[in-house]
Parts: C-alpha cells; structure tokens; sequence
C-alpha cells in the first residue's frame, strides 16, 4: 500500500458534487446529481434510499466502473474523477466492489480459486507465500472450506457465492469496500451472517465501507454514518444513531416510519409517503421530495434547499423546514 | 447458471449441484460447466449413436488411402469389362458384387465404394475447413464488435449487413471461373487443391455473418454481467477481459454455431458441386456423383441411391450431435 503524505491529512473519501447524467432520449437522466460526503478510514457510511435514487449509481461511480458527468472523487490523495486506466491501476486494489447478484458477479467458468485470485493475478500481485495460500486464507476469512477452491461458483449456495465475492473484494487487501446491496438477493436468514461477516471484517481488517442498501436495518447493524438519498442528491447525512433517532428531513423520517415492526426508529405511522419518485429525467424544480412531502410550502417550489449542517453537529439536512416540530403555521399544500 | 433437477439427464451423483451445496468428490474437486456438459452428452442416446457415426464417417475419411490399399481399388480404376454395351454395369443392383461394394459407375465403370470414400474425405475437408475459417472470422469479429461497440460494432454490423445482401448461387456461379482464369490460363490443366480452396473461401465469405450475430449478441449480454464489472474494477486489460472473462463463456455458442455450419457446408458443397461450379471431375464428390447419377435414373438407380444414402447420413448425423451438444451445453434449450 503507498501511504502518501496525502493520505494522512484528508479523508480516504471525498466526494465533491458528484454527478452522473446518462443522455437518453428525451433529455438526460440525472441518476446522480451533485453529491458532497466524506469516508475517513476505516469509517462505514450507509447510503440508503428507495429504488432508483442513484445508490448503485453512486458505488458504480466511486470505484470508477463509470465515469463521473461532474464533480470530483479524490481517493487517498488521488484524484479519480476523469483518471484512465493506467491513472486507476495503482489504486485499483485499494479500492473495491461487491456486487449485490451473487450469481452474476461469479465468472461460471472459472473455479472459485481463481475467481478469488482475480484482482492479484490481474494487478501482478504475489502475495507473500503464494497466491495459492492468500486464496486459501480469504476463503477461511469469509467461512469457506479452502479445500473447495477448485470447485465451480453452480455448486455453491447465493450466500457461499456472496462470500466467495466478498473474498475477491478483499485479495488486494483494500482500504475501501464499497458494498452494492450486498445482502439484497439472500434469504433472510443468510443474510444476518453475511451481514455479521461484513461487520467483523470491517472490525478485524479496518476497512472503510460504503455499504448502498434499501434495508434500514441492515444499514443500521452495519454503518457508522448514514446518508439519506432522493432523487440523485443526498437529503440527510449523519450519524448513525442522529439519522435513526433524531431525523429531520421529512424524507427520512417517512422511511423510518416506512419500515415494519421497528416502530422504535422515529415517530411511526406520522408520516407516510405516497405515489413513486418523480422521474430523474425532469425532477421537480426547487425541493426534489416537494412533490411527495407534507410539509412542503411554496418556498420548496422555487429553492433547492442546501445540506446544511444544524446545531453545529455532524448532521446535515437539505429541507428548508426541518425537524420533527410541527409547522409554525398552517402548510401550504405546493402546487403538483 | 443454475441447473435445476430437471434440467437434463444429470446423473445422479451431480444432481445436486444446483443450490444445494456443493456435491461430493473423491478429490474435492468440482465440475466444470464443461465436464457437466460432457457428462450430460454421454447420458444422451441420440448424442451417443450420432457420435458414432461421425467417428466413423471421421475415420473413414481419414483413413481413406488405406481403405484403398486393402479394398485393392482406387477412385480412378475403371473396370470397362464389367459394363454391358450401353456402358451399365453387368450384374443385379449397378452391379453389386463381393469385389465392388456398392457397384460402379456406368459409362466409366469406376468403383462406387471408393470413390464415396474419398467423396468423404473431400467433403468432409470442405466443410471442417470452410466451419472452422467461418468460426474464426466471426469470432473476432463477433467479440469486437460487441466487446468495443462504438464505430467498430457500427462498422462491422454494416459489413454483415452488406454480406448478407449479396446473392450467394450468383457469387458461387461467377466467382470460381473468374478466380480461374485469374490465376490460370485458358488451357492449363487447374489443380484440385484450387477449385477446394477456392470452395472453402467462398463458404468462409458467406457463412461467418451468423456467428458474428449470435456471438456479438453473447458479448453484449456477457458484458453487463457483474463478473465482468468486477474484473473492470480490479483493473484488468482487454486480453483478460476477452481471453479469461469473455471466450470461456463463449465456448458453448461457438462450439454449437460450428455444429450447425458444418452440415451447411456439406449440403452446400454437394449442392455446388452438382450444378458444376464447385469441384472438378477429378476429385471425388458427392454433389459430381448425384450429378452424374441423374442420366442413368432410370437405368442404374443404384448409382443415385449410394451417394445419396451417405450424404443424407452424415448430414443427419451432423445435424443430430450438433442438437445435443447444444442441449447438453444449455439444458434450458432443450425442448
């Protein structure tokens, strides 16, 4: 690992309105749209939010598989943000990804030796005492039998695939995992151990982790920060605990409330939401969430509120009228 | 790729290899999708008689010249004292015998048997040949262009479409007499090896167009796989990502594309061949015997009956391995 003197001075992460516009007809879709957060090391930032909000556009973004529309990503010192990929290959290792289908993300050709073996083989990477030995001990890492190295990713269950993908994540002894849905495809009741698995090598390794994921629970037993995200922007971003207990954008608020038998997160049943996103295509003026958010007055309609942080803590909010208090007075309902 | 229970006829020691945990083995080791694939071609009757019959028609082929010694026969012997005055062959069925299999030829009086075996190895050659030209052309084009896209997928897309566009039977009709008097003058005698080279590349120019198409179409799904995405994340080249991602999960699709040009190319040489563009009287061919056959249709039906039997055989032969192997490569194919 080259530990620069960058490193030491800055966060591992930072990301700096990043923007990903995909051009379709009928006008850009804008997946991403300008996004501000930081990931120190060995920090885990949960970035959650309804389907289509950009979560996986982001951790596509962050680990350079598609190149950014704006903005900027600095990692370790580096700037990522336009690097091709010989820019790209030194950092490659320090920097990567597991994939949310543990059916997809597994070569079916290749024994899942050799898949694991992947990012040393293609970085020229000899681990010391062998690759051979770095598989077998990833895959012991993870909780799988090392004599099964030589078998094929069909003769494995979605969750020993998940495992033989986070395996490969972790050959190039990464400072940075982003996770894309890691537990979204499992069962319920593999999804708890892949989940515990995660958390204890983030503790034993000290790896930073941007774990994108719907589940609010899974987010919360994970990470230690939590940004919230609507429409390609980040509303709230935070603490764990300020996110879960204290949230105050209507936007996370409504998802608390929106998760089943955790009616301990937030005031549950206060606020619901109703309809779908509005499309990335054209999304509201003003305040993106305006549309579908009960306190919205006419000033959302005409100015995008800013993340703003409160009380001078670590968390910020991007609504003009936050916080769990009733409005002053009556709200206007905006106009559609 | 999941395989469920009743995907094919597994046998039951892998059967479990689906999800539900890895199966056993003595060594641990697992099975390929290939070796699955092959254990699955062996559990297959059709595949199996198929097979076989390709083996032979293999060796037969290549073993022709030692057929002929212990035949004691070439494809050019005539045997002028075995034919009747109209130049038909003496004796029951185009004159059958102990000593000429499959009888002979009327007019010259060559032995049928021998000159169906070095029709084989002809056509046979012919066609491995122009599938295997075939298979490489559209293969590199194929992954190129759904591989790169852009100008390139534009550029060879156009290519196919063009290629398509031309008329095969008058390519075929105009092109080997031109290449001919090309290369050779008008009276010079032309060698067989350049009326079979020339055959192999007018097969190879038309015939890649489907490969292309269905292998540009498997790198393009291939390519928004998640293993691919992940090899991209680790940072691996254009020769890892076609040569370690890509082609081994393109072995199945070329390997059945192959199957299903080579009977193309066999009918399509005898087809040539029999409306006199293709090979030259001298070297033996199926589509030259049918020709041939056809004037003494109703005086010497055997003539017609023995190389229409074989040509029928292999191309079924060919036609039913190449439905298994593409049902044992992909069970969800199958019926």
């Amino acid at each position: 690992m080259t530990d620069g003197p960058a490193d030491e001075a800055g966060p591992l992460l930072r990301v700096r309105g990043l923007t990903k516009h995909f051009p379709v007809r009928g006008g850009p879709v804008r997946a991403v749209d300008g996004l501000d957060f930081e990931v120190r090391a060995g920090e885990t930032l949960g970035l959650v939010g309804e389907s289509g909000c950009g979560k996986s556009t982001t951790g596509r973004l962050l680990v350079r598989l598609l190149e950014p529309t704006g903005g900027s990503i600095e990692f370790a010192g580096h700037d990522l943000t336009h690097a091709g990929r010989r820019h790209l290959r030194p950092l490659r290792g320090q920097l990567q990804i597991i994939f949310q289908d543990p059916y997809a993300s597994l070569n079916p050709r290749h024994p899942v030796g050799r898949i694991i073996a992947m990012p040393l083989r293609v970085n020229r990477i000899d681990p010391p005492g062998g690759t051979r030995a770095r598989v077998r001990e990833l895959m012991e890492r993870v909780g799988l039998n090392p004599e099964h190295h030589n078998r094929y990713p069909h003769e494995f269950s979605g969750g020993q695939r998940q495992r033989v993908g986070i395996a490969r994540a972790l050959a190039t002894e990464p400072r940075l995992v982003v996770a894309d849905e890691p537990v979204s495809a499992l069962d319920v009741s593999i999804q708890a151990q892949v989940v515990n698995l995660l958390r204890r090598l983030h503790r034993d390794l000290g790896l930073a982790l941007v774990l994108i994921s719907h589940d609010l629970a899974v987010v919360r037993h994970l990470c230690q920060r939590v940004a919230v995200m609507y429409l390609g922007r980040i509303v709230e971003i935070g603490d764990r605990d300020d996110i879960y207990h204290r949230p105050q954008h209507p936007y996370t608020r409504a998802l608390l409330a929106a998760v089943p038998h955790v009616g301990q997160f937030g005031p549950a049943g206060r606020l619901r939401l109703t309809g779908e996103a509005p499309t990335p295509l054209d999304p509201p003026s003003g305040c993106r969430f305006r549309t579908r958010c009960p306190r919205a007055r006419e000033r959302c309609a005409v100015e995008e509120p800013a993340l703003v942080r409160r009380d001078g803590g670590g968390q910020a909010t991007a609504c003009h009228f936050p916080g769990p208090d009733p409005l002053p007075a009556e709200p206007v309902r905006a106009m559609a | 790729m999941s395989l469920s229970p009743a995907a094919g006829p597994v046998p039951a020691a892998i059967g479990s290899g689906g999800t539900a945990g890895p199966p056993r083995d003595r060594r641990g080791a697992g099975h390929s999708p290939g070796r699955l694939a092959w254990l699955r071609l062996r559990a297959d009757r059709t595949a199996l008689a198929s097979g076989a019959a390709l083996v032979l028609f293999l060796l037969v082929a290549l073993a022709a010249p030692l057929i002929e010694l212990t035949y004691g026969i070439g494809p050019r012997d005539q045997f002028q004292d075995r034919l009747d005055g109209f130049g038909l062959p003496l004796g029951r069925a185009g004159g059958v015998s102990g000593e000429h299999f499959f009888g002979l030829e009327p007019r010259l009086g060559r032995d049928i048997f021998i000159r169906l075996v070095y029709g084989l190895r002809t056509s046979l050659f012919v066609a491995l040949a122009a599938a295997v030209l075939t298979s490489v052309i559209g293969v590199v084009l194929g992954t190129l262009a759904g591989y790169l896209g852009g100008w390139l997928d534009a550029v060879v897309t156009w290519i196919t479409d063009l290629t398509l566009a031309l008329p095969f039977l008058v390519v075929a009709l105009v092109l080997p007499p031109m290449l001919t008097l090309r290369f050779y003058g008008q009276r010079d005698t032309v060698p067989a090896a350049f009326g079979v080279g020339v055959l192999i590349v007018i097969f190879a120019v038309f015939g890649w167009t489907g490969t292309a198409r269905l292998i540009r179409g498997q790198v393009i799904a291939l390519r928004e796989r998640e293993f691919v995405a992940a090899a991209r994340a680790s940072g691996a080249g254009p020769w890892h990502m076609l040569f370690r991602e890509l082609l081994p999960n393109l072995r199945a699709p070329i390997l059945v594309s192959f199957s299903l040009t080579v009977p193309q190319f066999v009918t399509g040489e005898a087809a040539l061949s029999f409306i006199g563009v293709g090979l030259t009287e001298e070297t033996p061919s199926f589509g030259r015997m049918i020709y041939q056959s056809l004037e003494y249709l109703q005086t010497d039906p055997a003539f017609v009956l023995f190389p229409g039997v074989v040509i029928f055989a292999l191309v079924l032969a060919v036609n039913l391995f190449g439905d298994a192997l593409r049902d044992a490569l992909d069970p969800k194919s199958a019926g």
